[in-house]
């Protein structure tokens, strides 16, 4: 009788085992962040582009509006292509685009906006990133539609045709 | 007198360097269990990315608060999700992955008794 347990309390267990790793080699291990979530925006203080002072974020992200969100720098390349599609979304659409320049160069940015024009109601700073991490941000460029004080999309990397389309149709 | 002066105000530079000391290492700490989410198999503390750099200043900024090493992880874990850390905590999706371990050592530890009982007998 004991000589009969462990050959079947091992093969079981074999089974199991194997059973779980087969699983597990299924299952992609590629990390997928989240972009829809229903996250409070964080409260943060900035400064403001081209001037010395600093705004706090319950100043500037107001209830019942929909605001854009957009990190973005004068060296990402990404940014300089989805530009036109902030600029024409600003046009069509009543919605406020924020900009956060991330960890950029004062006269690069000037000459950024200069050469391909300004979508944004207001520009706030953010020398050393860390307020680009407080809006769980992963690097730029990367976009945050916000209604009443919430995230209700995130875009990780350039905006295409299709984001802004999504976009449009959540504002409407 | 005044000596008592000096030596006061040499152990209140000195009580500050150990400080400081402890707040280098929870740093360390913290940021070797923070994974770098754009980069692949490094630690916050191993990447020089834009990511890991501004989570560094975080980190050190939160400790400068005054925060200890669980508030910010569960700060970041608030805005990147549990996958940041390296160590993931004890709920009911992992218990079996922290349990299992001790389980089989408890069994190894069963087995070799009862060998050693038999041998003995």
């Amino acid at each position: 009788m004991k000589n009969k347990i462990l050959p079947i309390f091992l093969s079981v267990f074999f089974l199991i085992s194997f059973f779980i790793f087969y699983k597990g080699l299924q299952t992609p291990n590629i990390y997928i962040p989240k972009t829809d979530i229903q996250k409070r925006i964080p409260i943060f203080e900035a400064e403001i582009f081209d001037t010395v002072n600093k705004i706090n974020s319950e100043d500037i992200f107001k209830e019942n509006k929909f605001y854009l969100l957009n990190i973005w720098a004068s060296w990402c390349l990404p940014c300089r292509d989805e530009h036109s599609l902030l600029i024409s979304l600003n046009n069509q659409k009543d919605i406020n685009i924020i900009g956060l320049n991330y960890k950029d160069n004062y006269e690069n940015a000037k000459k950024f906006l200069k050469e391909l024009g300004s979508p944004y109601k207001k520009i706030l700073l953010d020398k050393d990133g860390t307020i680009a991490i407080e809006w769980g941000a992963y690097g730029v460029p990367e976009t945050f539609l916000i209604y009443n004080k919430k995230i209700i999309k995130k875009i990780i990397g350039p905006l295409d045709k299709n984001s802004v389309m999504e976009i449009k149709e959540l504002i409407k | 007198m005044n000596i008592f002066k000096y030596l006061i105000v040499i152990l209140f530079v000195f009580s500050f360097n150990l400080s400081n000391a402890q707040d280098k290492n929870t740093y360390t700490k913290i940021t070797k269990n923070l994974r770098c989410l754009i980069c692949q198999g490094q630690s916050v503390y191993d990447s020089d990315s834009e990511f890991a750099n501004s989570v560094k200043i975080l980190v050190e900024k939160k400790l400068n608060e005054g925060l200890n090493e669980k508030q910010i992880y569960d700060y970041l874990k608030n805005k990147y999700g549990e996958w940041i850390l390296y160590d993931p905590e004890f709920t009911k999706n992992t218990y079996f992955l922290w349990l299992l371990p001790i389980f089989f050592f408890i069994l190894g530890g069963v087995a070799i008794f009862k060998l050693f009982i038999k041998r003995k007998n």
